[in-house]
C-alpha cells in the first residue's frame, strides 16, 4: 500500500511538472510575458526592471528556471491592481473557496447517496420517481440563476438568511480562517454551499440510484439473502461497499469540477474567495493573478487526483492487491 | 454407464423407512406474471427428501429445476409469486411464515449453494466476515466464537491454512475453493436440508470430481439431506439416491436413481440417458432428441413433450397427462410410459 | 430485488416491419414526460424564431422606449395601451419581448457552437479511430486532458486571452465542446470498424472517405445525436453563465443571461421580475432539452430494445 502510494505520488509530480511547463509556455513563449506579467502603466525604467527581475531577456530554458523557482517561492509577479504578490493573494483566498467547496460537497454527499439509493430500491414508488424527477431539474438549472432564486426566496422575501458576504470568521486550529464555527458564519454558508452543491447532489442522487439498481441484480445480493441475513445488513454491507467504489471515484474527480463551479456562487453571493478574484482580475485585466490562479488549480486538481487514486484502492480489494504484486 | 469412482456407494445407508421426510413439497405452482404472459416456472411439482438422503433434480435449462430450488428458499421476487401448494420443512409449513420467520429459516435450517462462486461470494468484502456475518445472523454468539466456528466450517471443507483464508479476499481464491467455502457456509449452521444449485457446472471436471465427493462425505457424516439440481446426468448417477427428472415445469419421472437410470419411463428420461456420449456406440451417430424445448410462454396443449416424443399420440394433444404411480414410487407424468 | 426470471422468448416479430424512424417516434412519444419535454421546446423555438411577429415591444428599438415605463411590476398598463406582462426593465422594455429576443439569441448561439463543435469534434472523432496508430493517440491524449477540466474553468481563461465578443464566446463554447463529440464518436467507431460491413467496404476497395462518411458515420450516429442534444443545454447554460459574470455576449447581443445579470442589482429592492422571467424562459428551455434527451437516449439504445 505503502509502495502504491509513493509510486502515485511521484507521478503526481511529474504531472505537475508537465503542467507547470505548459502553463509556462502559454505564458511566455505563446502569450507576451512583457503584457501579462508586467503592469501596462509602469514606465520605462520600471519596466526595464521588471524585465532584468523577471529574467525576460534570457534564453526561454533559463526563463523556464526562474519561472519555477519563483513558483516554488511563492513569487509569481505582483499584482497589478492590488500591487502585492499574485499569488500571496489567491492563497489568501483559498480557506474561503475551499470551505465554500467542502460545505457544498458534504450537503451533497450526506443527501445525495440516502436519496439515490431510497429511489433505487423503490424505483417505482412516488418517492424514487419524485426523487428522479427532482434530479433532472437538479442539473438542468443554471448554478447562477438557482442562486438568485435562493438570495430572492430567503433573504428578500423571508429574510431568514443574508444575501452576500461572508460574515464574521473564526480561526481554525488558530490558523485556518472558517465560517462554519460560528453561528453568524453559518447563516453566511448556507445558501452559498446549498447552491453549489445542487449539481453534484443530482448527479449523485442519479448515480447511486444506477449502481444501487445495477447491485441489486448481482449474484453475491442473491446469496446474502439465502444465507438468511437481514435486509438492512444486505442493502447496508453488501450492495453500499459495492456502490461506494465508483461513487468514491467520482466525487473526488468532481471535486475539482465544484471548485471551478464556486466561480459562479462567489460571484452571486459575493462569496471573497480565489473564484470571485478571478472574474475581477479577468475584467481588470490583472493578468499576474490570473496566471497564479491557474497554477493553484492545477496543482490542486493533480493533488485531488491522488488521493481518489489512494482512497479507490483502499476501498477495492481487488485493485489493492494486483498493484502490488505486479 | 459409467459411475464416477466413489469410496462411499450411493444406496448405502439411505431410503430411511421410519423417520418421517425432512421435506414435503405438495402441488407446488410457482408462475411468473410478464408483460408477455404468465410462465408457469414451476407447475405442480410434488416430491419429497428423506433425512439425510440425496436427490437429483435433472433437467435441461428453462425445466424449471432452479426455480423449484428458489421457491423452497422464499426467493422469488416479483413478478414471480408461489401461487399453490405446500412446502413443509420438518414439520413447518413454509408457505404460512411470515417474512421475518422465513428469513430465519434461510442459511439456518435450509441454505442453499449457487453455481458460480465468484458471483455469488462478495467481492468487496473479506471471507471471514462474510462467513460470521451467516452466523450471527441466526445466532447471537461472539464474535470470536462465530469466527472459530467459521474456521473449523473451514477446515472441514479441506481449506488448508484457514487462518490466513479467513483474512482473504474471494478473488485470491481458486474457483475450487471458492465452492468450499459456499458449502462450508451453507454448512455452518447446521441446516436440515442443503438445495445445491448446479454447484459444480462452473468449475473444472478434476475440481468438480472432488467436490462431489466432499459433498457426498460432508452431507453423510452430518446426516444432511441434499437436493442437487443438475443439468448433468452422470452426476447424478454418482451421487443421489433419489432422482426428479424435470421438464417444462412439471417433473415428469421421479424414483430411485438405480430404478430411473436402468428403467426409465418416459420417454424424454430415454432420449436423455441415449444423448450421454458415453452410452453411445463408437463411430455410429450420437443419439439426439429431436426438436428443441418449447417456449414457456406458448406451451403445446396437452403433455408438453409432445411434439418431440415418437411415442406421441392423440391422446396426448388432448390434456397434459397425470402421475402415474408405478413400483417403488417410482412415478411417471405419462400416456405411454416405456414399458420395464 | 434480485429477480431470477426464467427464459422467456423474443419480442414478436410485427416490430421488424417497422421503418427504424417510425420505431424511433413512436418509441420515443410513449413516454407522457418526453412528449410533454418535446411539447415544451417546439414553443419554445417558435418563440424565439417568430420573436419579432409576436414580441409587444421591440425592446431594442430605443425610439419605441421610455425610461419612466422603467422598473414597472408584471401586469402594468403601457402607455400606449398594451399591457406589459411580465414587468419592464430598468430601461422601460417590456420584459415579455426582452425575453423572446433574448431567447432567440440564446438558441442561436447555443445552436451554432454545438453544429461547429459537432462537425469538429466528428471529423477528429473519426480521424483517429479510422487512421488510429500515433494519430489516434496524440487526439485521443488532448481530448482526455481537455475532458479532465472544468468547462467554465477552460471558457473563462479562454475569454480571459482572447479578449469578449460574440464570435469569441462562440469559439470558447466551440473549444469545450468538441472533446465530447471526438470522444462519444471514436469510441463508436471503434466498435462499427470491428464489424463486417466495414470489412466488406473495404474488400470492395471503396476509397477511405467514402467508406467514413457512407458507412462509418451514419451509424455511429445514434449516440452523437444524445450527447449533441445535451450539450445544447449545456452550451445555453453555460453562454448564460458567461454573460451573467459579464464575461459573455456584448450587450448589443443580449441574451437571457445579461437579462438577467441586468436585473441582479434589483432583486435586493424587491424588484424580481427582471431577474426572474428571463430565469423561467432559461429554465423551461434547458429542461424541455433535457427530457428530450433522455427520452432520446433511452429509445436510441439498443441494449433496451428487448
Amino acid at each position: 500500500m505503502l509502495v502504491f502510494i509513493i509510486r502515485r505520488s511521484m507521478q503526481s509530480v511529474v504531472v505537475l511538472l508537465i503542467m507547470s511547463l505548459l502553463v509556462f509556455v502559454g505564458v511566455f513563449a505563446i502569450g507576451n510575458p512583457i503584457d501579462i506579467l508586467i503592469n501596462p502603466q509602469a514606465d520605462q525604467i520600471d519596466r526595464e526592471r521588471a524585465i532584468a527581475a523577471l529574467g525576460l531577456d534570457k534564453p526561454l530554458w533559463e526563463q523556464y528556471l526562474v519561472f519555477l523557482k519563483g513558483a516554488l517561492t511563492g513569487d509569481l509577479g505582483r499584482s497589478f491592481v492590488h500591487a502585492t504578490s499574485a499569488l500571496g493573494l489567491i492563497l489568501e483566498r483559498m480557506p474561503a473557496t475551499m470551505e465554500l467547496a467542502i460545505a457544498a460537497m458534504v450537503i451533497a454527499v450526506t443527501l445525495g447517496i440516502p436519496l439515490g439509493l431510497w429511489a433505487g430500491l423503490r424505483p417505482n414508488g412516488i418517492a424514487g420517481r419524485t426523487i428522479m424527477a427532482g434530479s433532472i431539474l437538479g442539473f438542468s438549472l443554471p448554478t447562477f440563476w438557482v442562486g438568485l432564486m435562493l438570495i430572492m426566496v430567503f433573504s428578500v422575501m423571508l429574510g431568514w438568511l443574508p444575501s452576500t458576504g461572508r460574515g464574521p470568521t473564526t480561526l481554525l486550529f488558530g490558523l485556518i480562517p472558517v465560517s462554519f464555527l460560528s453561528w453568524e458564519g453559518l447563516r453566511h454558508l448556507i445558501l452559498p454551499a446549498t447552491n453549489l452543491a445542487l449539481f453534484k447532489l443530482a448527479l449523485l442522487i442519479r448515480l447511486t440510484r444506477a449502481g444501487t439498481r445495477e447491485s441489486l441484480l448481482q449474484d453475491y445480493v442473491k446469496f446474502a439473502r439465502a444465507k438468511g441475513l437481514s435486509n438492512s445488513r444486505v442493502i447496508g454491507v453488501h450492495v453500499l461497499r459495492n456502490i461506494l467504489i465508483p461513487i468514491v471515484t467520482v466525487i473526488g474527480l468532481e471535486f475539482g469540477s465544484v471548485i471551478a463551479f464556486a466561480i459562479v456562487t462567489e460571484s452571486v453571493f459575493a462569496w471573497p474567495g480565489m473564484g470571485k478574484l478571478l472574474i475581477d482580475s479577468i475584467n481588470l485585466l490583472d493578468r499576474p493573478v490570473i496566471v497564479s490562479y491557474l497554477l493553484v488549480i492545477v496543482t490542486l486538481f493533480i493533488f485531488i487526483n491522488l488521493i481518489v487514486d489512494v482512497l479507490y484502492s483502499a476501498l477495492d480489494p481487488r485493485v489493492r492487491l494486483t498493484d502490488s504484486k505486479g | 454407464m459409467t459411475m464416477p469412482a466413489n469410496d462411499v456407494a450411493p444406496g448405502a445407508g439411505t431410503a430411511p423407512e421410519v423417520l418421517p421426510p425432512v421435506l414435503t413439497v405438495e402441488g407446488l405452482r410457482t408462475h411468473f406474471f410478464t408483460k408477455a404472459g404468465v410462465v408457469k416456472a414451476v407447475d405442480d411439482v410434488s416430491f419429497t427428501v428423506g433425512r439425510g438422503e440425496v436427490l437429483g433434480l435433472v433437467g435441461e435449462s428453462g425445466s424449471g429445476k432452479s426455480m423449484t430450488g428458489y421457491s423452497l428458499m422464499g426467493l422469488i421476487d416479483p413478478p414471480g409469486r408461489i401461487v399453490d401448494g405446500r412446502i413443509v420443512l420438518d414439520g413447518i409449513d413454509l408457505r404460512a411464515l411470515n417474512a421475518e420467520q422465513l428469513r430465519h429459516m434461510r442459511g439456518n435450517r435450509v441454505a442453499m449453494i449457487f453455481q458460480d462462486p465468484m458471483m455469488t461470494l462478495n467481492p468487496v468484502l473479506r471471507i471471514d466476515v462474510q462467513m460470521i456475518e451467516a452466523i450471527l445472523a441466526h445466532e447471537p454468539v461472539g464474535k470470536a466464537a462465530a469466527r472459530a466456528r467459521a474456521r473449523e466450517a473451514l477446515v472441514r471443507v479441506g481449506i488448508p491454512s484457514p487462518d490466513e483464508r479467513l483474512e482473504a479476499y474471494p478473488h485470491q481464491f481458486s474457483g475450487g475453493m471458492r465452492q468450499r467455502v459456499a458449502i462450508a457456509i451453507a454448512l455452518l449452521n447446521s441446516p436440515d436440508l442443503i438445495i445445491a444449485d448446479e454447484p459444480t457446472t462452473a468449475l473444472d471436471v478434476t475440481i468438480q470430481g472432488q467436490i462431489l465427493y466432499e459433498m457426498q462425505k460432508l452431507t453423510r457424516e452430518t446426516g444432511t439431506a441434499l437436493i442437487w439440481i443438475t443439468h448433468d446426468l452422470s452426476v447424478v448417477a454418482g451421487l443421489a439416491d433419489r432422482v426428479c427428472v424435470m421438464y417444462a415445469g412439471r417433473i415428469v419421472e421421479q424414483g430411485t436413481t438405480e430404478e430411473v437410470l436402468s428403467h426409465p419411463a418416459h420417454p424424454y428420461t430415454r432420449g436423455l440417458l441415449d444423448s450421454v456420449p458415453a452410452n453411445n456406440e463408437r463411430g455410429q451417430r450420437l443419439k439426439q432428441i429431436p426438436g428443441m424445448t418449447p417456449s414457456m410462454l406458448e406451451l403445446p396443449p396437452g403433455c408438453p413433450f409432445r411434439e418431440r416424443c415418437t411415442y406421441a399420440t392423440v391422446e396426448c394433444a388432448a390434456s397434459p397427462p397425470s402421475v402415474a404411480v408405478g413400483v417403488q414410487g417410482h412415478t411417471v407424468r405419462c400416456f405411454h410410459p416405456l414399458a420395464a | 430485488m434480485s429477480t431470477v426470471l426464467p427464459e422467456t422468448p423474443a419480442a414478436p416479430a410485427e416490430r421488424a416491419a417497422e421503418s427504424p424512424f417510425h420505431r424511433i417516434a413512436t418509441d420515443f412519444l410513449s413516454n407522457p414526460v418526453a412528449v410533454v419535454g418535446l411539447g415544451m421546446l417546439m414553443l419554445v423555438v417558435l418563440a424565439a424564431v417568430f420573436a419579432p411577429l409576436i414580441s409587444p415591444q421591440n425592446p431594442y428599438d430605443l425610439s419605441q422606449l421610455d425610461v419612466m415605463d422603467g422598473r414597472l411590476p408584471p401586469g402594468s398598463k403601457s402607455p400606449t395601451g398594451g399591457t406589459f406582462w411580465l414587468g419592464t426593465d430598468d430601461q422601460g422594455r417590456d420584459m415579455l419581448s426582452a425575453i423572446f429576443y433574448g431567447l432567440r439569441i440564446s438558441l442561436a448561439v447555443g445552436a451554432t457552437a454545438t453544429v461547429l463543435a459537432l462537425i469538429i469534434g466528428l471529423s477528429a472523432g473519426l480521424t483517429a479511430a479510422y487512421v488510429g496508430g500515433k494519430t489516434e493517440t496524440v487526439i485521443m491524449r488532448i481530448v482526455d486532458i481537455q475532458l479532465s477540466f472544468p468547462a467554465i474553468l477552460i471558457a473563462l481563461i479562454l475569454i480571459a486571452v482572447l479578449g469578449q465578443g460574440t464570435g469569441k464566446v462562440i469559439a470558447a463554447l466551440v473549444t469545450i465542446q468538441w472533446a465530447y463529440y471526438a470522444r462519444t464518436v471514436r469510441s463508436a467507431a471503434l466498435v462499427e470498424k470491428r464489424k463486417e460491413y466495414m470489412e466488406a467496404a473495404r474488400c470492395l476497395a471503396l476509397s477511405p472517405l467514402r467508406i467514413v462518411f457512407r458507412h462509418l458515420l451514419p451509424n455511429c450516429l445514434p449516440p452523437m445525436i444524445v450527447v449533441a442534444t445535451v450539450q445544447v443545454a449545456g452550451a445555453i447554460a453555460l453562454e448564460a453563465t458567461l454573460s451573467f459574470l459579464g464575461l459573455g455576449l456584448p450587450i448589443t447581443e443580449p441574451s437571457l443571461g445579461l437579462l438577467i445579470a441586468n436585473g441582479y442589482q434589483y432583486l435586493l429592492s424587491g424588484k424580481y421580475w427582471i431577474s426572474f422571467f428571463p430565469g423561467v424562459a432559461l429554465l423551461l428551455t434547458i429542461v424541455s432539452i433535457n427530457l428530450v434527451a433522455d427520452q432520446l437516449r433511452d429509445v436510441l439504445n439498443p441494449r433496451l430494445q428487448k
